[in-house]
């Protein structure tokens, strides 16, 4: 950038000028996409924070069941174990749809990406139809501190995962729409880094609170 | 921005690969790998939650340590957050989140089982104002 | 169709309350009239409101800090004329109003005030003070801004629609529970602060990255101005932090509105964990707010007192020191809820040890002064009432960090004494000693001196008037948030407390006359230079107010202070770069999403707070729609040409040039 030859001779200049611009297009974009992943992960470490505060609350409200069931009786692991299984699948699904588009791989990318979102699907599901049987037998969010404090735990990685979903929709069609634009990149990167993130705070909920709460 | 480049040079998004994994094959290979480890952890995770072969109190400080052994596992082959000079930016900002992790859990474990030891439950204190 | 709103929800009873929200209404309504009539809209839309420009967000900001003090102070002066008049029963402030003031006194002062202008000032100073063109998310700090807004309305909304929080400024459980606060006043500060405080975590991880990963070529991290120091310091205790306030305060809106447990009386709810979380939240939140002003203090006494700031690597250390360790000293906020004698000691503790870089940095303040040769304009006068107020502040908090004290004073008016007088004479101070140092950098002319002396000379007079009374008062036992009292020896005391309050209102009257003044005068007061105070720093080196692109080519830093290295080598260091040098300049392109964004919200927050679902439902899909809309813009960024850059460029050194001679 510095050494930019102003005064060269027209014949030397086309070329080398040319040249010159794509190679500062190239560490442009490259500098934007290191800014935009680490802003982007800054703020995971945030939301992991907002976990930690949801964790808290649980370890600090486990005991407090109001004389209603705790997690020994109420968490039927088999479902878990699905769960825990679809978005461990669903990461490894979201890793291969990035190196798809880092190769510029379309149909690695949109068909990772499409099974990313069945595998995620699928987990809302399971979570939702758990979260339904427990309210059905009374033992919903109202029941006791230590069930409003799971629910709401749960449930907020739940919400993640689901907002997490229509990004990655929002994401396929943009790719389709656009494909592989710098901007559209770095939010692919972006949304990788989100959803790598939401699987290991799911490592941290199916170890200390599903499986320690069996356990116990 | 591309001026800022020079205190960028020795720098890597979060997330992103660098040398190696210049394939396809072998960018496919270190996310297969990984995956490979997590399903093991996990699986180690769950049979041993209702296993009878560990000594019964153990057994959370073991899920405990696999938990910490997968998210590492997760953070070197799906985040590529690695020891390296180029993601120092990246290990302190999370060495910083963890450390207030901790101390917001550990703190509030710490100061809240103090006041249930010292203080009445709720529930007595209504009682006695009745 | 309304949920729970009806017209009942307008406090035609409360006659206070309703001639402010008409004064409001009038004001909003004249200004807009004017826009409207002389046909200013379209400039304001798209150079100010749509700006994505972080000098214009930053001043925007510090508007909104400064609109919100008025509003903020009127409840001050109506709480010390109530409790001056309040013995046996007097005054004339209903209990269940007067709860509302004064919650809404400390909600607006903290979240609405403070926040807004530490973070106006870091948005507006901090790139030019790295020497850059921009932060590292134009847009999202556009959003960060109008999403604080939207809180703000919110709370000023429910003045006229409904009902304050009578709660005090935390919302403590289970007074804010359903069961005891059945109105909507809970709710409109719960919402009003989730939505502020994503835009403030918005500010805090662009601040970040921006000082992290965006600096001029040679401008390392021990190159860095002071400001920046405190400002990444902050920022990332914003970071930090405000993800548990979301946390905590979605917990009591579960319980408000899906009958969850979390900190009800019943069903083995624990109201201690939401004093746990929120004081979590609650102590780096000072630090937040007060580790700015103290960069700014260090950027005017270095600049006053024409020398480098003593001691730069301790302050740097002290700095980082308090960011670490004001997350482990939140107890001290709740030492008689019962803990034991151990947890109380290690958290007592840890809060003296907090004192210790405190003290480093007031050392190094004083030692910065010695043997300088002091210039006494209205910033260095802010910055030396801060030292004094400051240290008794520091004391009486020590003071406070001991439990067995503490079960003495807590809760008394002695506490509200206490951090009153850091937050005023910490932040508030150094945001007016900020507001006059920079604002001839931001509109290119200067705030009128004398009106500025005399607003900053009844500022501390009614400070001081204010405040000394109640530490006598909390010694004496009357505790804080009382509507009335029955002790006769208290009332003296609190007439005086008023009086200092007129003082400080006068105060504020002298600083709307300076602005005012100011900008009728603004011919005579312009400065060409760009560099009013002979400063330091690289944002002293570009012209006032700078160009939209900073700098029209990037400073090569090669020391600290490099503005003023680059001053005493020769006109050589500051002459104008090769013709070469400039060159196109990419600049991100405005846009509305931030404002469209924070309508919704706004619509969103209101629709919550009253159960119209439909809207809340329907809001949240445009806030979505709006930000697809972003992503599937064509254009992002606008080129300024190198020529244009050059010429503005030339011209501001000639203009410098010529003011020097």
């Amino acid at each position: 950038m510095n050494a930019v030859a102003g005064g060269a001779s027209g014949a030397l200049r086309a070329p080398t000028g040319h040249g010159k611009k794509l190679e500062d297009r190239r560490t442009h974009d490259q500098s934007k996409r290191i800014i935009a992943g680490y802003g982007f992960w800054i703020f995971l470490i945030s939301d992991i924070i907002l976990f930690s505060a949801f964790f808290a609350t649980y370890a600090v409200l486990t005991d407090s069941t109001a004389g209603g069931a705790g997690g020994r009786a109420l968490f039927d692991l088999k479902s878990v174990g699905i769960e825990t299984g679809c978005l461990l699948t669903s990461s490894l699904t979201c890793g291969l749809a990035a190196v798809g588009s880092r190769f510029r791989r379309s149909d690695l990318f949109q068909l990772a990406m499409a099974a990313t979102f069945v595998l995620g699907a699928a987990f809302i599901a399971l979570e939702v139809h758990e979260f339904a049987r427990m309210v059905r037998a009374g033992n919903g969010p109202t029941r006791s501190a230590f069930l409003s404090a799971f629910f709401a735990l749960i449930g907020c990685h739940g919400l993640h995962v689901s907002a997490g979903l229509l990004w990655l929709l929002t994401m396929m069609a943009q790719v389709r729409a656009r494909g592989y634009r710098p901007e559209i990149l770095r939010r692919i990167l972006c949304f990788s880094l989100f959803w790598h993130t939401l699987d290991i705070v799911w490592i941290g909920l199916f170890s200390l609170v599903y499986l320690v709460g069996v356990a116990r | 921005m591309n001026e800022e480049r020079d205190l960028a040079a020795d720098d890597v998004a979060p997330g992103d690969e660098f040398e190696g994994a210049g394939s396809l094959g072998a960018a496919v290979r270190s996310y297969l790998v990984g995956f490979l480890l997590a399903i093991v952890l996990t699986a180690v995770s769950f049979y041993l939650a209702r296993s009878t072969l560990v000594w019964e109190p153990s057994i959370p400080i073991a899920l405990s340590v696999l938990a910490i052994a997968q998210m590492g596992v997760h953070l070197v082959f799906f985040l590529h957050i690695t020891a390296g000079p180029d993601s120092v930016n990246n290990i302190m900002a999370l060495a910083f989140g963890l450390l207030i992790v901790m101390l917001l859990v550990f703190g509030s474990l710490w100061i809240m089982a103090n006041l249930d030891h010292n203080m009445l439950p709720m529930d007595q204190i209504l009682n006695m104002q009745r | 169709m309304w949920g729970k709103l009806s017209w009942a929800a307008i406090p035609l009873h409360e006659p206070i309350a309703i001639v402010a929200s008409a004064v409001v209404l009038l004001v909003l309504a004249g200004v807009v009239g004017w826009v409207l009539v002389r046909g200013h809209f379209a400039y304001l839309w798209k150079q100010w409101l749509t700006s994505v420009d972080h000098k214009r967000i930053g001043i925007m900001y510090v508007v909104l800090a400064l609109v919100m003090l008025l509003r903020g102070f009127s409840d001050a002066i109506l709480m010390r004329s109530q409790q001056a008049l309040a013995l046996h029963g007097g005054g004339y402030l209903p209990p269940e109003h007067y709860d509302q003031i004064f919650s809404a006194h400390g909600t607006i002062m903290i979240f609405f005030v403070a926040m807004p202008f530490v973070i106006g000032l870091m948005n507006f100073v901090v790139p030019l003070q790295l020497g850059v063109r921009d932060v590292a998310f134009p847009v999202l700090n556009s959003v960060g801004f109008w999403l604080t807004a939207a809180g703000a309305l919110l709370v000023n909304v429910s003045l006229m629609v409904g009902e304050f929080a009578r709660t005090g400024w935390l919302a403590y459980p289970p007074l804010s529970e359903l069961t005891y606060s059945p109105g909507v006043g809970v709710d409109y500060y719960l919402w009003a602060l989730q939505i502020s405080g994503i835009g403030t975590l918005i500010a805090g991880i662009n601040l970040v990255t921006t000082i992290l990963k965006l600096r001029a070529p040679g401008m390392n991290y021990l190159r860095m101005p002071m400001f920046c120091w405190t400002a990444l310091a902050s920022s990332l205790l914003m970071v930090a932090a405000f993800p548990i306030l979301t946390a905590t305060f979605a917990m009591l809106l579960l319980d408000r509105y899906l009958g969850f447990h979390f900190f009800t009386n019943e069903a083995g709810g624990n109201v201690m964990m939401y004093v746990n979380l929120i004081w979590a939240w609650g102590h780096p939140e000072v630090y937040i707010l007060v580790l700015p002003a103290f960069g700014i203090y260090s950027e005017v006494f270095a600049t006053f007192s024409r020398k480098a700031l003593f001691g730069y690597r301790s302050m740097v250390a002290a700095t980082m020191a308090i960011c670490l360790v004001s997350f482990m000293v939140w107890l001290h906020h709740f030492f008689t809820m019962g803990a034991g004698a151990n947890v109380n000691t290690a958290f007592g503790i840890a809060t003296m040890v907090i004192a210790v870089p405190t003290g480093v940095k007031i050392f190094n303040w004083l030692f910065t002064m010695y043997g300088g040769r002091l210039v006494f304009a209205t910033p260095i006068l802010w910055s030396l009432a801060f030292v004094v107020t400051f240290v008794i502040g520091g004391m009486t908090g020590v003071l406070l960090a001991a439990p067995p004290a503490d079960f003495v004073l807590h809760n008394s008016v002695f506490l509200v004494a206490h951090f009153h007088n850091v937050i005023i004479g910490g932040t508030l101070f150094g945001a007016f000693a900020g507001y006059t140092y920079w604002f001839p950098k931001a509109f290119g002319f200067r705030l009128h001196d004398g009106l500025g002396k005399a607003a900053f000379w009844c500022w501390v007079v009614g400070f001081y008037l204010a405040f000394m009374p109640l530490y006598a008062l909390g010694l004496t036992g009357m505790t804080r948030r009382l509507q009335h009292y029955e002790v006769a020896a208290w009332q003296p005391w609190l007439v005086v407390a008023a009086v200092g309050a007129a003082f400080v209102l006068a105060g504020i009257g002298f600083q709307v006359a300076q602005l005012v003044v100011s900008i009728r005068r603004r011919e005579a007061l312009r400065d060409v230079s760009g560099d009013p105070w002979n400063g330091r720093t690289l944002e002293w080196s570009t012209a006032s107010p700078p160009p939209s692109f900073n700098f029209a080519v990037l400073p090569q830093v090669q020391g600290q202070d490099d503005f003023w290295r680059r001053k005493q080598l020769s006109d050589a260091a500051l002459a104008s770069p090769a013709d070469e040098e400039y060159q196109d300049i990419h600049l991100p392109r405005n846009s509305a999403t931030g404002i469209v964004c924070a309508f919704f919200a706004s619509v969103m927050g209101f629709a919550l707070v009253w159960h119209i679902w439909w809207l809340v439902g329907l809001a949240f899909l445009c806030a979505y729609a709006t930000f697809v809309k972003l992503a599937w813009r064509e254009q992002q960024e606008d080129s300024v040409p190198a020529d244009l850059a050059r010429e503005l460029d030339r011209a501001h050194r000639a203009a410098r040039q010529g003011s020097a001679a």
